[in-house]
């Protein structure tokens, strides 16, 4: 009996549960999947989650109810990889040997990385959206909070879902408007980014939208440190924001266990190829999802597309055959504008959001880089789509794992 | 898109002045772009920028930090080495994209 391996039971390592399952053969293939959670979250409801929008119950299920019959599922911390052994050493000391290895262990947000950011101050005026307890705790400061500078603030790139924090920006004005306490709160948006949008064609149509909503840019802020007790946030050029509520996206890095493993790159990032996902480790081991360093965007969307890939390529190298290089960074994410409204980009290594319809040329329904009500019911959709097709490895209609310039205005 | 001639090579440039052709880059170029961002190129800028290039080749996102635990710069010297916005004037006189988000 052959062994392959997931590290992983997040959105990617679940996708290729599914997916190889039904490929592989159950007398020739034995499928393990390792994760140290038994919870399997939705990370795209934690940007709802602080807003009331979203209960925390409608962004968790448990791990085991997408893990397919016939893989075996570990609930285990992993401690690191032994590549010149083609092991796995758990934390409880014991080991899982594999032919094939597919490293899906996410990221995580390193609040530490930054002085002073994860100090007393950490989920008391200083907090994360990118956890479930980060989330979660920031509901519960925001039914209470009086209003005063809230600076919404991205530490340094890459992160996972890049516009998650602007996003979260545009939210609060609903948010505060609806409470009718806008007057009250001032929104700073604060990137190392020289700007909100920083493609041309995306940063044509979208600067409206920081007047519109009141929100005001610091771009250029390469944070060094934050004075929790003055509460402001200081950078390398000396360059100061005051805040009164600060949420941040903390530097995002690799589990640790990639760094015990001794391959990662200095966030922890697994060196992958970026058309055919194969580790540039060892040609057994293969990546997905938010653990590898590829230029393509970190998000859920992305790791479906690279799952349907990657599955052809496990197969192909199985059989011997040459690897497919056709991973093309392809990305389709919608991103809320507030006020029941949303906007849709497709984009992919090459090709940077341009407006068009989708995913039917010339039809749509939907529009991109424009807002609408149907992009927001597409973005609240998604959440069905994930736990009913995307995690289960179901193909989405319409949408191929490479990105189409049909109906698509360049 | 326009063209611009740096040190007698004619080399292709987005809106913002980045070349979009690193075929097209040497170092009498960037060294113009350097002049024209008011920087005077020592060994140690060229130090920063072949590590730039390097990182660029190789696919992995910049980023200020990155830079700063590369082992060339601290984070501090590069902010005297390319004043006022380091890695936007360091990727341009590498003749690099600017370090972008998805949109
Ligand atoms: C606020 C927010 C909003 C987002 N919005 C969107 C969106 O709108 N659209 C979109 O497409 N994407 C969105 N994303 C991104 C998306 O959620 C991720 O890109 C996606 O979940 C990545 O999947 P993954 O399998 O690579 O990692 P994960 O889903 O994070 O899974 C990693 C798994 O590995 C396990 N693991 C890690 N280390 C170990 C270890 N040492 N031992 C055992 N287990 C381990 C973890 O427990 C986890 O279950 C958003 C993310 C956030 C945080």
């Amino acid at each position: 009996m052959k062994k392959l391996l997931i590290l992983g039971a997040g959105t990617s390592g679940t996708m290729m549960a599914n997916h190889l399952r039904k490929k592989l053969p159950n007398n020739e293939w034995d499928i393990t999947i390792v994760d140290k959670e038994k919870t399997h979250y939705y990370q795209p409801g934690f940007l709802f989650l602080p807003f009331d929008i979203y209960k925390s119950k409608q962004v968790k299920k448990s791990i085991d109810k997408f893990i397919p019959k016939g893989v075996n599922l570990v609930r285990e911390q992993i401690d690191r990889i032994n590549k010149d052994e083609d092991q796995v050493i758990l934390q409880n000391g014991k080991t899982l040997s594999y032919d094939i290895l597919i490293i899906a262990t996410g990221t995580n947000i390193a609040p530490q990385e930054i002085e002073g950011m994860s100090g007393k101050y950490w989920h008391k005026d200083i907090f994360d959206f990118y956890t479930y307890r980060g989330a979660k705790n920031l509901r519960n400061k925001l039914r209470e909070w009086k209003g005063g500078k809230l600076v919404v603030h991205i530490c340094e790139m890459p992160i996972k879902c890049p516009v998650a924090p602007l996003e979260f920006a545009f939210l609060a004005d609903s948010f505060f408007i609806n409470k009718n306490m806008r007057d009250k709160v001032e929104i700073t948006f604060v990137t190392p980014m020289d700007g909100a949008f920083t493609k041309p064609k995306a940063s044509k149509e979208l600067s409206y939208l920081l007047e519109e909503k009141n929100i005001k840019l610091v771009p250029n802020f390469n944070i060094e440190r934050v004075d929790g007790e003055n509460k402001k946030i200081i950078d390398y050029a000396e360059q100061e924001v005051d805040y009164d509520l600060l949420v941040t996206v903390p530097t995002n890095m690799g589990d640790e266990l990639i760094e015990r493993s001794g391959f990662g790159d200095d966030l922890n990032f697994v060196p992958t190829d970026k058309a055919t996902l194969q580790t540039k480790v060892k040609e057994n081991i293969f990546a997905i999802g938010d653990a590898t360093n590829i230029p393509a965007s970190k998000a859920g969307s992305v790791a479906h597309f690279e799952a349907e890939i990657l599955t052809e390529n496990i197969v192909r190298y199985i059989d011997g055959k040459e690897l497919k290089n056709k991973f093309d960074g392809h990305a389709n994410c919608f991103i809320e504008t507030g006020h029941g409204k949303a906007l849709l980009i497709d984009f992919n290594y090459t090709h940077e959001p341009v407006p068009g319809s989708f995913p039917l040329p010339g039809v749509g329904p939907l529009r991109l880089l424009k807002e609408s009500y149907m992009n927001h019911m597409g973005k609240l959709a998604f959440r069905w789509i994930y736990w009913n097709m995307l995690i289960k490895g179901k193909h989405i209609p319409f949408v191929t794992p490479e990105m189409s310039t049909a109906g698509k205005e360049f | 898109m326009s063209e611009k001639t740096y040190a007698g090579v004619t080399v292709n440039c987005n809106d913002e002045g980045y070349l979009t052709d690193f075929a097209q880059w040497n170092k009498e170029v960037g060294a113009a772009i350097a002049k024209e961002e008011g920087i005077e190129m020592t060994d140690k800028h060229w130090e920063v920028i072949n590590y730039l290039q390097e990182q660029h080749k190789n696919g992995v996102p910049l980023s200020i930090r990155k830079v700063g635990k590369s082992g060339v710069v601290n984070i501090k010297e590069l902010y005297k080495l390319f004043p006022g916005g380091p890695l936007k004037k360091s990727t341009k006189i590498a003749g690099i994209p600017k370090p972008v988000s998805c949109i």
